[in-house]
């Protein structure tokens, strides 16, 4: 099992430790509920250092990114950040991505989900043909933390020094230089609340999370990862998004530009658009506080299956069990009543808005 | 380190059995209450339902997980602990003094199935 740069700190700070993504990753440290509230109240601090970064560069790197993802690049200034998808032909998604636009000319820096990252460079490799791009996975490299809370940017200026953090808009990244080093200081998160990920090497990593940590902010693991970004409506490669689940199917098509001349999987999310798509990804707000998790059905009053819950949870912000599903069309309109079993009972609920909590990003 | 109540009955499930005359008092073990994190939400039988040795009568939730609760005996139920609707946190901060159900057990023999304290510690590590 790999570890990231951080793994010695986890076990000393006694984290909870399972395996995530071929990672010896930390679950949780005080607690989920504890941690979710730092973030949500003050500032928490991820260690995300399994996530990929493949860079693309070369005079056809614009056409190229644009070629395998659903977001428009052309338009993208130096510093932005853009998210979307990869796709297959058949519009299922191969991973949901970061794109940065880098300072030199035709650069780009794609950041994909852990468990993805081999299965991503195979297909971003296949797709390079006749375009001239050089992709360099350096994941192995890159350190990454996420500083996440309304108290991000405070830590991020004042404990570690980044004056330029400021300035930054959410989705904007600056590269900084620490020591020869390059640091990508970015105002992303995946939290639904403001908040920085800092790309660097690992001695620079560990340096900033015990900083971090001895200024107060609160170390927080992938299970509060999981609850603060199902709240905030954003939704988790293998869950939301499938090889099976197009972004139309997930309620994405807003990261997905029909509108440029072509990308992979364009004809076939054209055709869902026009034709409707047979399942949709939907919100389910439950009355009784019974937590409905991944896999359970999702059944109308008298019996029949319409569905599956992909992620739920009894919130820990809002206090009230909710869940994204996967149900038939028919049934995914707001204020649609649908049940979920939860073992031997079914629950009532109805379909709400994804985006149960509101986010607090910075303009 | 989890604790390990001395004087109680454990089931390989993690429940812990509190034997007062003909009734079974049960909870589950600091242990399990370790494993799955902060508890959000207890799922209980009703008072007279019955219950039986190996099946599940309701389910502790976490924010993570959800486990059901399996019977370590069989019986009437005759109280559940209504305080832990509103505050299941009680069982992660006490495992043993946060009992979930009472039931008056009908087949005393079933706790020579059970394992004591010295028993359990072998399986809860």
């Amino acid at each position: 099992m790999k570890q990231t740069c951080l793994h010695d700190l986890h076990v000393e700070l006694g984290a909870k430790m399972s395996p995530f993504a071929g990672y010896d990753m930390p679950i949780q440290y005080s607690g989920i509920i504890d941690e979710h509230n730092a973030v949500r109240h003050a500032a928490g601090v991820f260690d995300v250092s399994h996530m990929g970064e493949i860079f693309v560069s070369g005079p056809d790197a614009e056409k190229y990114v644009n070629h395998i993802f659903t977001n428009d690049v052309r338009t993208l200034v130096p510093g932005a950040v853009l998210y979307g998808m990869m796709l297959y032909p058949d519009g299922g998604t191969v991973d949901d991505l970061l794109v940065y636009k880098e300072s030199g000319p035709d650069h780009f820096l794609l950041v994909v989900n852990a468990a993805n990252v081999d299965k991503d460079y195979a297909w971003m490799k296949e797709q390079s043909d006749g375009f001239d791009v050089k992709l360099d996975n350096q994941s192995d490299a890159w350190g990454q933390i996420a500083v996440q809370g309304p108290e991000a940017e405070k830590a991020v200026c004042d404990a570690l020094g980044f004056q330029e953090a400021s300035a930054l808009s959410f989705y904007t990244f600056v590269d900084v230089e620490r020591e020869g080093r390059r640091v990508i200081l970015s105002r992303t998160g995946y939290t639904g609340e403001d908040g920085f990920e800092i790309y660097a090497d690992p001695a620079h990593i560990r340096n900033y999370w015990n900083i971090l940590l001895a200024s107060g902010v609160k170390p927080c693991g992938l299970g509060c990862r999981d609850t603060l970004r199902f709240e905030a409506g954003l939704p988790l490669y293998g869950d939301e998004l499938t090889a099976d689940i197009s972004p139309i199917m997930a309620g994405l098509g807003m990261f997905c530009k029909l509108d440029k001349p072509e990308f992979i999987g364009k004809e076939a999310l054209a055709a869902q658009k026009a034709n409707g798509v047979a399942r949709k990804l939907v919100g389910i707000e439950l009355a009784d506080k019974a937590v409905p998790r991944h896999g359970y059905p999702v059944e109308l009053e008298e019996g029949t299956e319409v569905g599956v819950v992909t992620t739920g949870y009894h919130s820990i912000s809002l206090e009230k069990s909710i869940c994204f599903a996967l149900v038939d069309s028919a049934y995914a309109a707001l204020g649609t009543p649908l049940r979920v079993r939860v073992r031997k009972n079914t629950f009532p609920g109805v379909v709400v808005k994804k985006r149960f909590y509101q986010t607090n990003y910075k303009k | 380190m989890s604790k390990i109540a001395e004087g109680l009955l454990y089931s390989e499930s993690h429940e812990w059995v509190k034997v007062d005359g003909n009734v079974a008092i049960i909870g589950v073990s600091d242990f399990a209450q370790g494993e799955m994190g902060d508890i959000t939400y207890v799922e209980m039988p009703d008072v007279d339902d019955e219950v039986s040795a190996g099946d599940d009568f309701g389910a502790l939730e976490s924010v993570k997980t959800s486990s059901e609760l399996v019977a370590p005996v069989s019986g009437k139920v005759v109280a559940r602990n209504d305080e832990l609707e509103d505050r299941p946190e009680l069982i992660n901060e006490d495992a043993y003094e946060a009992w979930i159900i009472k039931v008056e057990m009908s087949d005393k023999a079933e706790l020579d199935a059970l394992l004591n304290a010295a028993s359990y510690a072998e399986i809860a590590k």
